[in-house]
């Protein structure tokens, strides 16, 4: 899908005057294309209608398949490849297993969630983001309009609503082609 | 979700001029300049980190001989140091991780420097049972891999196996915990950045982050679950490092109750070097606001808690040594208390039960200078137990002709001060390039906590009361769903 290269991006300085923001414009039915604020803001993803997220049950599957991995290879080694008398031990000791199968559980689960959020996140070493304010990582909470898809009555309806609905600013912000995708 | 905020407690960011500019401010700002303390330290340490490299090299070419291990005391100061640098290694992703479940809001301006704390004690940690393997070059055994010999694999009843697995996943799970938090900083770092080259690095660094809300929904959702993950992992890798020692059968060492003692010591020790650590950055890179006396008191709470817990723990060995009726147990703890190790195990209960209940006093917990003197008591303790926990035990075994005493040599002196040297190098470092503070978790709470925060619902209210408190209060709808 071609992204597009020109926005609208509207800018708030506080976050419950944001939210209210958004639940205003969602209710005028606009489209919102992003939503950037500089720390997790509470109750944001609600007020967005964003589904919650399925990382943690990635992470389950990620921790089982450790869980499976570690009990096999450990079963493999002391009960078929290699069976050793250790101080007449049984060959499957399962009690002694348990470390080992607890923190494989936890390094895949751990190691597989992270991979899976930084795919998902598109967040990679070297990657160049769309910059849409550089004032968003320090106080700034912007919503960011696709104005390729607008008109210009609604480009400047969104720009007057922004405005009555608090933000400090309101401005247009254009990108080259393919500049940070 | 409303946020309760009782306004009997201390605001957490302190001055009124604060804002989300400022915070990004007064946080950023060493990583921007150098100070002269600074380079003067990270040189001095510099310096002390070549001589531990110095003293591996020596110990790996000359072979353990080096050390002053002796036939009858096998394990001294290496694994002494190597207990004592993952102890101190547990309080990172404890704070990061317990108090994040427990939802302590002063966690936010301590976790990133003390995660960072627990990645540079792992490392420390990690060296002294490699060295002490002699021939390293074979360390990678250590681990189940393919090999000619059978094959032949490791042996997976054997605790110290079962560390090797505990260790490296506490040291991976930390890394991704500490690094995935740090991504958002650098984000904001790079957006102010003035040269370009910087701009570059800090997106590199960033991954190039953005800030999207869906960033961080993910973003929370992975902080949570790596909690989730990282509480039992915290418990369990002390707990595997005590079977190292329970699980043989040494009077002294083959006790029940080294899983809960060695984990109460571990938080106790690392809480402990958090605060040594903090104190003296809170002043070098005046992070004052951020890390306030509030903080500070916390901490000391829970440093009088975990060492009475130890305090309890030295006691039931004591007690469980006479009732058990066994000879050889009885007098591993005769010989603790009043053998020739006796000045040990007197520093060890000075400085880990006796001293830290200075803190029963409010006036002391809140004390930079008796905090920042009972934490260093603390860290020395702490590495006294695991002397006496370890050398004291071996010292005099079943054979007396076999007693013996061990003194340890000046590679044993240089490696252990040299890990000191690396540790606090490498904490330099990242004091020096990487935001010390959570940048945007400070800011999360911000409209809660802070003193800008609370004096604005104090004149809300119309509070003509000391300290603006207006009593238990709602902060009000974070979400507007809520009404």
């Amino acid at each position: 899908m071609a992204e597009s290269n020109k926005f609208i991006v509207g800018l708030w300085d506080h976050e419950e005057v944001y939210l209210h923001a958004i639940g205003h414009i969602r209710g005028k039915g606009i489209e919102i294309y992003e939503s950037l604020t500089p720390f997790p803001v509470h109750g944001l993803e609600d007020a967005l209608g964003y589904r919650e997220t399925r990382l943690h049950t990635a992470g389950f599957f990620f921790g089982a398949t450790g869980t499976t991995l570690a009990l096999t290879f450990m079963t493999w080694v002391m009960t078929f490849n290699y069976p050793l008398n250790i101080g007449g031990k049984p060959y499957w000791p399962l009690p002694s297993f348990i470390p080992i199968t607890f923190e494989l559980t936890v390094l895949f689960s751990a190691w597989g969630m992270t991979l899976t959020y930084l795919v998902r996140n598109r967040l990679w070493p070297g990657r160049v983001p769309r910059i849409f304010d550089t004032r968003i990582t320090d106080d700034r909470f912007a919503l960011v309009f696709d104005s390729e898809k607008l008109s210009d009555k609604e480009m400047s309806d969104i720009k007057s609503l922004c405005k009555n609905e608090g933000a400090v600013e309101v401005k247009d912000k254009v990108f080259t082609e393919n500049e940070g995708l | 979700m409303h946020a309760y905020e009782s306004e009997f407690r201390e605001p957490l960011i302190n001055g009124l001029d604060k804002t989300y500019t400022k915070i990004t401010d007064d946080l950023v700002a060493p990583t921007e300049r150098i100070t002269p303390l600074w380079l003067v330290a990270t040189l001095l340490t510099g310096a002390g980190a070549c001589f531990f490299v110095f003293c591996l090299t020596w110990t790996v070419w000359y072979g353990i001989g080096t050390w002053g291990l002796n036939k009858t005391i096998g394990w001294a100061w290496d694994i002494t140091n190597f207990v004592w640098w993952i102890g101190i290694g547990h309080a990172g992703t404890l704070i990061s991780a317990i108090l994040l479940l427990f939802r302590q809001r002063y966690r936010t301006g301590i976790n990133r420097a003390a995660e960072a704390m627990t990645i540079f004690a792992v490392i420390c940690a990690g060296m002294f049972p490699i060295f002490h393997m002699g021939r390293v070059w074979d360390a990678p055994f250590i681990f189940p891999i393919p090999n000619t010999r059978g094959p032949l694999w490791v042996n997976f009843n054997s605790p110290l196996l079962w560390d090797v697995f505990a260790i490296s996943t506490y040291f991976s799970v930390s890394l991704l915990f500490w690094y995935s938090g740090l991504m958002p900083d650098f984000g904001t770092i790079r957006d102010r950045a003035k040269g370009k080259m910087r701009k570059w690095i800090y997106n590199m660094l960033g991954f190039g982050w953005q800030g999207t809300a869906k960033q961080w929904q993910r973003f929370e959702s992975l902080g949570l679950v790596l909690a989730g993950l990282s509480t039992p992992l915290v418990l369990s890798v002390h707990t595997i490092v005590s079977f190292d020692f329970a699980t043989s059968v040494i009077p002294g060492w083959h006790t029940t109750i080294f899983p809960p003692y060695f984990v109460a010591g571990a938080i106790f020790s690392g809480f402990a070097m958090v605060e040594t650590l903090m104190l003296i950055s809170r002043w070098m890179f005046k992070l004052e606001d951020y890390i306030t006396v509030a903080h500070i008191e916390s901490m000391n709470k829970i440093i009088v808690m975990t060492g009475s817990i130890v305090g309890i723990a030295y006691l039931t060995e004591l007690f469980i040594a006479w009732y058990s009726g066994y000879l050889y147990e009885q007098f591993a703890f005769y010989n603790r208390i009043l053998g020739k190790y006796f000045w040990a195990y007197a520093i060890m209960m000075t400085c880990n039960v006796v001293t830290p209940q200075f803190y029963w006093i409010k006036s002391f917990r809140r004390n930079l200078y008796v905090t920042f003197i009972l934490s260093i008591f603390v860290n020395i303790g702490m590495w006294f137990e695991r002397f006496v926990i370890i050398v004291t035990s071996l010292a005099d075994d079943f054979l007396p002709s076999s007693w013996a005493y061990f003194s340890p040599t000046w590679v044993d002196w240089g490696i252990y001060l040299g890990s000191i040297s690396v540790f606090l190098f490498l904490f330099l470092l990242f004091s020096r390039f990487f935001p010390t503070i959570a940048i945007a978790e400070v800011k999360a709470i911000f409209r809660i906590s802070s003193e800008v925060a609370k004096t604005e619902r104090a004149k809300a209210a119309g509070s003509k009361a000391p300290n603006g408190f207006v009593g238990l209060q709602s902060v009000g709808p974070l979400n507007k769903d809520d009404k």
